[in-house]
């Protein structure tokens, strides 16, 4: 989707600014935000690209207006809500009382505190077993399809309709454009494709400069 | 109290929220929130309260950057490690055991005289976990995320690091899982210098591309 996500190119936000010696966190909330998206997501209720799609779906001024965690917060309570886990208006009387009742779910599979470490390390989430044939190699001149899709993806809008160099073939994975919608996995190869800085945002550009951007077949035309 | 967190860059309202607390005053309305959901996922048995401390516990104290200056220093001392980090550098960082989440193909990108790479998510906040930690809010944010693919010799610049002319800069747009680590050039001037000690010299944002090593410790 064309949301406030999708900002390679933006002008007009500013410097850069470094904190120094930043903490991990900032706030207890964000810790409390960081674990029960993490732990949630063990659940296995959802992928990492419907993860994704959930925290682009906030509306475009606010999620300009707020921070990291707080879009984590919304992708959390909105694919909770959608997936009839926890109720928007369960929360809200759960901040108004600490003892509102809690509607039971269904059984599910739960992130045992002694599985952490494992969990984290064997976490794989989107490689592909599948043998799929690569529709392109290491050298082959593509163009990008010109898709403005309403649901996820991740082709960004600064490279749509551009065209670039295979450089490398990162082998087969699940791709996000339609897993992230709930249409399936279909594993496909991943690229990593080089486009000329000036191809991407014309003559101003620096002529020896590149962008390298991660693409699936699905997103790339012969050139 | 002001809620700075609705408006963007800052973040220094935590010693504010533990005074109010100290002092009884009510909670802010996005820890409210985030107490009122965790409490509901815990009472629905979603999430194991002891679960939750160890990810904390395991992002705050056990991994972070430390664990790809090893890995930037082994590859300055060891150049088969070197070769096989370039070559595929998943394989070789888990011979350090560094291996996981928001890690599952990793690709090292080296530094030299002719390239400079610098790594960014345009879309969100990809990032390589495993050797790094979690991501700096600046990496977040919207300026960076903005810039780095359209004006990188821009940002670079406004953060010290000058690219000559001849010096090709490579951007690394995160789009996908496969998540990138920057090599940085090893500083002229310490050779005599351990492994351990060249470790010391490497900062995150060397390994993210926005710094150079410095040879000498302040």
């Amino acid at each position: 989707m064309n949301g406030a996500h999708d900002l390679g190119g933006m002008h007009g936000f500013g410097p850069v600014d470094i904190e120094p010696d930043e903490p991990v966190f900032h706030h207890e909330w964000e810790r409390r935000a960081f674990a029960i998206t993490l732990a949630a997501g063990f659940l296995g209720k959802w992928n990492i690209d419907q993860s994704r799609f959930a925290r682009e779906q906030m509306p475009p001024a606010e999620y300009l207006a707020t921070t990291y965690y707080e879009h984590w917060l919304f992708g959390l309570e909105k694919l909770l809500h959608d997936l009839k886990l926890v109720d928007r208006a369960e929360v809200l009387a759960r901040e108004r009382d600490p003892a509102s009742p809690a509607a039971p779910v269904s059984g599910s599979r739960v992130l045992d505190a002694r599985d952490v470490e494992k969990a984290l390390r064997t976490s794989r989430t989107s490689k592909a077993d599948e043998d799929v044939a690569p529709r392109y190699k290491v050298g082959d001149h593509v163009v990008t399809r010109n898709i403005h899709p309403i649901g996820h993806t991740r082709l960004p809008r600064y490279a749509r309709g551009k065209r670039g160099v295979v450089a490398l073939d990162h082998g087969v994975w699940v791709f996000p454009d339609t897993a992230g919608n709930g249409l399936g996995r279909k594993p496909q190869h991943c690229y990593s494709v080089r486009f000329e800085a000036r191809e991407l945002w014309g003559e101003a550009a620096t002529a020896r400069d590149a962008i390298y951007i991660d693409l699936w077949d699905d997103h790339l035309e012969p050139a | 109290m002001s809620h700075e967190h609705h408006h963007g860059h800052h973040h220094h309202d935590d010693d504010d929220v533990q005074e109010h607390r100290e002092h009884g005053a009510p909670l802010s309305p996005v820890e409210l929130r985030v107490r009122a959901l965790e409490s509901l996922l815990v009472d629905k048995g979603l999430v194991d309260p002891v679960a939750l401390d160890a990810l904390i516990d395991t992002y705050e104290t056990k991994v972070g950057p430390r664990n790809g200056a090893k890995i930037v220093a082994r590859a300055w001392v060891d150049p088969a490690f070197k070769r096989r980090l370039l070559e595929d550098g998943t394989a070789a960082v888990a011979e350090h055991g560094f291996v996981g989440r928001q890690s599952e193909k990793l690709v090292v990108v080296e530094n030299t005289p002719q390239v400079h790479n610098m790594v960014v998510c345009t879309l969100c906040s990809c990032y390589p976990w495993a050797v790094l930690g979690l991501p700096p809010v600046w990496y977040k944010s919207a300026p960076y995320r903005a810039r780095a693919v359209i004006d990188p010799r821009g940002v670079l610049g406004e953060l010290g690091v000058s690219v000559p002319a001849d010096r090709e800069v490579r951007v690394w747009d995160s789009t996908a899982e496969i998540r990138y680590l920057v090599l940085p050039e090893r500083p002229a001037g310490t050779e005599d210098m351990t492994e351990a000690q060249l470790a010391e010299l490497v900062t995150r944002d060397a390994m993210i591309g926005v710094a150079t090593v410095a040879g000498a410790r302040r």
